[in-house]
């Protein structure tokens, strides 16, 4: 990897989500999480499987409408969304420049030609990533892990304010993976907002400040020590039940009462804001809602499937 | 030298320096093989190359009923061609996003559907001429009007793709990105299908609706086993065409063959000789040069 550039300060917009439910089909993924994202975070989404990390991703994307709720901070800001990686056609005929170049849309749009300053960010883009002189070369002679590294290119050169990963280290070899993770870190520095998803805890605890810990409702949000405790951990994969195709319509309005745990365990309540601290107007009726357990809904373990 | 020349000149510019159906038939193939050939490439490179196929016989009905209120009307047949086409398209894509049948199942629906009273209308009037006209197309019969519609077409079908171009390529190779980064996704999308109606539309009075898409993917295919990416798809496509195009042209002239499908017969071989000989095609891949590079 070549050295950083000079670091240059990005403003990116603090990120609310208010009372936010997600689903497919009238089922949540993502069941009543309210949560407010700092500027400039660097955030690993964890959970287990069919948790909601990949609604929530797609719907901070803007690629899926809330079902309830919404998201605030995010109008007329551009993202920057790597999906997972199976969603792009490895064999198309294109090389790694052309495609590495599409990160540039929102400065040429469908029709703008490529100015000399842009091929060469372009080249630039592709060096930092550690993908010198593959530029010529067609996407299908890439082994996975250097596709990883074009999208990140891809990624740099979208130069948006907030970044949005969705598993990008699945299947990538270890030295890769670090790599990418210094980039990571480095976007961060230069004030943008990334979140990415994760299923590596170590991963987590060690590259990234803040985690949100999902099982459909939002089990812990905050500094990532604080938030991968084995008590948060065992409650997400309780949380993560079956669903019920007869469940009753959910009634409850209230923002989800998991993740008031975190601000009472959590000591940095300046940057980890969470459901209480940000809602200081709730009841302690409001509180004592029931537990989501006996709380009657339809969870979808289905967004495994529809959530990649 | 002389002798070979004066050979070739017989076989290959007479025809044409004789008779203006030939010349017209020329211009038609050669403006078909510029506008089908890319169309063919981007629909192999969504795999939608049955789809073409099928959308080849959706238009058949509204060809019909051209011809049934108007006779053999270049306009009539056109415009009905045009609307079923689209109809088909649009129907199936609403069904397949509205109901729990998949693009494929509710565009099979759909063609066989448009098909079947496409076949039924041609017989209530026609004679058996008439529906393999229809079916089979007329190259060699081609008039002015016909020779300047395949050519707006191409014209068309040219700016189209242009403007279409960049959207497209993302469409395939990354619809999530596309989506996140434009609003072009739907623009691209349907924008192609109109093309591709437009295209079998055209294509249908030349070689008529069961080869329609002959022009459009079997360049495509022959081109994928000598070209890596997608400019020089683009050109070796259309290059294969407009060759395979002349080729059937001048064979059925000499062989006195229906041009059609001889045309189309040229293209396959085209395609078999390329999926043979061609750098990424079975013999390179199957005796591959055995030194390699060090890195």
């Amino acid at each position: 990897m070549a050295p950083p550039e000079q670091v240059k300060h990005v403003a990116a917009p603090a990120i609310g989500l208010h009372n936010l439910t997600l689903g497919y089909e009238r089922h949540p993924a993502v069941h009543h999480v309210t949560a407010h994202l700092p500027p400039g975070s660097l955030m690993a989404v964890l959970g287990p499987n069919g948790a909601g990390k990949t609604t929530l991703i797609k719907a901070l994307a803007g690629l899926l409408q809330p079902l309830q709720g919404h998201i605030s901070g995010l109008a007329g800001q551009r993202v920057a969304y790597l999906p997972q990686r199976n969603e792009i056609d490895h064999s198309f005929p294109i090389t790694v420049d052309d495609m590495v170049a599409m990160g540039l849309w929102h400065e040429v749009g469908a029709f703008g030609g490529y100015s000399p300053a842009q091929l060469q960010r372009c080249t630039n883009a592709l060096s930092r990533v550690g993908l010198n002189g593959f530029g010529k070369r067609t996407l299908a002679t890439l082994s996975g892990g250097q596709l990883q590294r074009a999208l990140f290119a891809r990624l740099m050169l979208q130069d948006a304010p907030v970044v949005l990963l969705d598993e990008p280290f699945a299947g990538v070899d270890t030295r890769t993976t670090r790599d990418l993770l210094t980039l990571m870190a480095h976007w961060q520095q230069e004030g943008r907002t990334v979140l990415a998803v994760l299923h590596d805890l170590e991963q987590a605890r060690q590259h990234f400040p803040h985690a949100m810990l999902l099982a459909r409702e939002l089990v812990a949000f905050g500094d990532t020590a604080h938030v991968l405790t084995q008590t948060h951990l065992s409650k997400a994969r309780r949380l993560n039940e079956a669903f019920d195709d007869d469940a009753p319509d959910c009634h409850a309005n209230l923002p989800s009462t998991a993740s008031a745990h975190t601000a009472h365990t959590a000591h940095t309540a300046h940057t980890a804001h969470t459901a209480h601290t940000a809602h200081p107007h709730r009841t302690p009726a409001a509180q004592a809602r029931p537990h989501p357990e006996t709380h009657l809904t339809s969870p979808r373990p289905g967004a495994q499937a529809h959530g990649r | 030298m002389t002798d070979w020349f004066d050979l070739m000149g017989a076989l290959v510019w007479e025809p044409f320096a004789t008779f203006g159906f030939m010349r017209r038939a020329l211009a038609g193939c050669l403006a078909l093989s510029i506008s089908a050939a890319p169309m063919g490439v981007f629909l192999m490179l969504r795999r939608m190359s049955l789809t073409g196929d099928a959308m080849a016989h959706g238009i058949l009905p509204g060809a019909a009923l051209g011809y049934l209120f108007a006779g053999l009307s270049l306009g009539a047949m056109t415009l009905g061609g045009i609307v079923a086409g689209l109809v088909v398209a649009v129907a199936s894509g609403l069904v397949a996003r509205h109901t729990i049948l998949r693009e494929d199942a509710s565009l099979a629906a759909f063609y066989l559907l448009s098909l079947s009273v496409g076949v039924l209308l041609v017989s209530l009037k026609g004679s058996n001429v008439d529906l393999m006209h229809v079916l089979f197309g007329t190259v060699l019969a081609l008039n002015d009007d016909a020779v300047l519609l395949l050519g707006s077409t191409a014209t068309l079908t040219l700016l189209g793709l242009a403007v279409l171009y960049r959207p497209l390529v993302l469409e395939c190779l990354d619809p999530g990105f596309l989506r996140a980064v434009s609003r072009w996704s739907p623009v691209a999308h349907h924008g192609f299908l109109v093309l591709l109606v437009i295209n079998l539309v055209a294509a249908f009075h030349a070689l008529g609706t069961l080869m329609a898409v002959g022009l459009m993917v079997l360049p495509a295919t022959a081109a994928r086993f000598w070209a890596r990416d997608i400019t020089r798809l683009l050109l070796v496509a259309s290059f294969i065409g407009l060759s395979g195009a002349i080729a059937g042209l001048l064979l059925s002239y000499h062989a006195d063959l229906p041009t059609g499908p001889v045309i189309v017969l040229c293209l396959g071989v085209a395609m078999l000789i390329s999926m043979a000989t061609g750098p990424f095609g079975l013999i390179r891949s199957h005796w591959p040069n055995r030194s390699h590079r060090q890195a």
